[in-house]
């Protein structure tokens, strides 16, 4: 979707975390984004190369760590891998299930010079 | 995050330069306004701008991306940063919610597809409303003020936001906007986002709530198919339930598909245009508005 506004994000992101620790160039970023949130990560990678173009993260490699959906059955009482956003839970098809990871969108740490 | 979905042409009719990504808020503001108008900054925005003001108080977010590049050569190191690639909206959205809330304003966020008739509903509640509370209204459209235009003719003061390319509006396009609608001490703000189904629930504003409005010619199951904004919101305006009668919408299932994404979610069947169920609307508003003013 937005794609285009998250990456820009995480260049302003970068751009503060250059000044705060005095690095000038960024050569790897690596994110974490959940597999049941808003952001394709093709589509990510694709704005980056754009967005990051003539900035400190010009040239960097992007690491999509993709974070698999989690929840918590309220039936069961334990923990349940989602497949969707709203989905059941896979013990007991419930679907009292409130998503505990899955929908993340971190910068997680990067590689600077 | 000024030049929005990075297509470098979101409008609030506001203008940043190139190379100074420096977000700090704090008072003592410096764009060039290209106009003149009664700024009351009681927070003031300090930092370059990607957007010009223009004379009719809409902001226009027009302008390449910025690009820092400092040279120089060290070693390699690993920073962990750990920050959410969202983290920048949502302060702004922090901001923009601690401000209505210190003016005691309830703060509207309408989402939609486009042509779900949130506008005519919005000119609909005005006309309904205005006499009971001081109504704003912040329009977002990718072009044209045609909807301002629309909701000014109703008496309440509206600015326009142009995104440009962009999909939705962001927190800081909206801190924009407050900075340049009359102060409000009570009273409401409606803040028509961008049609779209998707992008807008990705972006809280600093809104009270999220209303999501789908219309009856869109398909029952268009929670089912865009899931993330009907999680979203709090409320659901069924909208246009006068043409019912002619087409072959299920209202049941359609209701049943939201509640199935957000089973908080309250709904409502309304027509703009017949003005059923409108009462309820604005009952709904009411309860919440009074709790705004509520110390």
């Amino acid at each position: 979707m937005h794609e285009m506004a998250l990456t820009e994000s995480i260049v302003d992101i970068l751009q503060e975390e250059a000044r705060r620790r005095a690095f000038s160039r960024v050569t790897l970023v690596r994110l974490e984004i959940g597999a049941l949130g808003h952001v394709d990560p093709r589509a990510l990678a694709f704005c980056f190369d754009a967005v990051s173009r003539g900035t400190i993260a010009d040239g960097a490699a992007l690491d999509i760590v993709s974070v698999p959906g989690q929840g918590w059955c309220f039936d069961c009482e334990k923990a349940t891998p989602l497949e969707e956003r709203f989905g059941a839970c896979a013990h007991c098809g419930g679907r009292r299930v409130q998503m505990t990871s899955g929908d993340e969108m971190r910068v997680k740490e990067m590689e600077v010079e | 995050m000024c030049s929005v979905c990075g297509c470098g042409t979101a409008t609030i009719e506001t203008t940043r330069k190139a190379g100074t990504p420096d977000h700090g808020h704090h008072h003592g503001h410096g764009h060039d306004h290209t106009h003149d108008h009664d700024h009351d900054h009681d927070h003031a925005h300090s930092h370059d701008h990607d957007h010009v003001h223009t004379p009719h108080g809409a902001l226009d977010y027009g302008a390449g991306a910025a690009g820092a590049h400092a040279p120089g050569l060290t070693q390699e190191r690993m920073v962990s940063i750990e920050r959410d690639i969202l983290s920048k909206n949502d302060g702004y959205a922090r901001e923009n919610r601690a401000r209505l809330a210190d003016r005691h304003v309830l703060a509207l966020n309408f989402v939609s597809s486009p042509g779900s008739g949130k506008t005519t509903l919005l000119v609909r509640a005005i006309e309904d409303l205005k006499d009971k509370f001081d109504i704003a209204v912040i329009e977002g459209d990718q072009q044209t003020s045609n909807d301002a235009a629309r909701i000014r003719a109703t008496g309440a003061p509206a600015i326009q936001i142009n995104t440009g390319k962009g999909c939705h509006l962001d927190a800081h396009m909206v801190g924009h906007a407050l900075d340049d609608l009359p102060r409000q001490e009570g009273g409401l703000l409606f803040i028509e986002n961008v049609g779209n189904l998707v992008c807008p629930a990705a972006f809280d504003l600093g809104e009270a709530h999220k209303v999501v409005v789908l219309s009856v010619t869109e398909g029952e199951d268009k929670p089912a198919k865009y899931p993330d904004m009907f999680a979203a919101a709090d409320l659901m305006l069924l909208n246009k339930s006068d043409l019912l009668p002619h087409l072959d919408f299920d209202v049941g299932a359609c209701l049943a598909a939201a509640l199935r994404v957000n089973p908080r979610l309250q709904t409502l069947v309304v027509s703009a245009r017949s003005g059923e169920g409108l009462a309820a609307f604005y009952a709904w508003i009411e309860a919440r508005a009074n709790g705004a003013k509520a110390p």
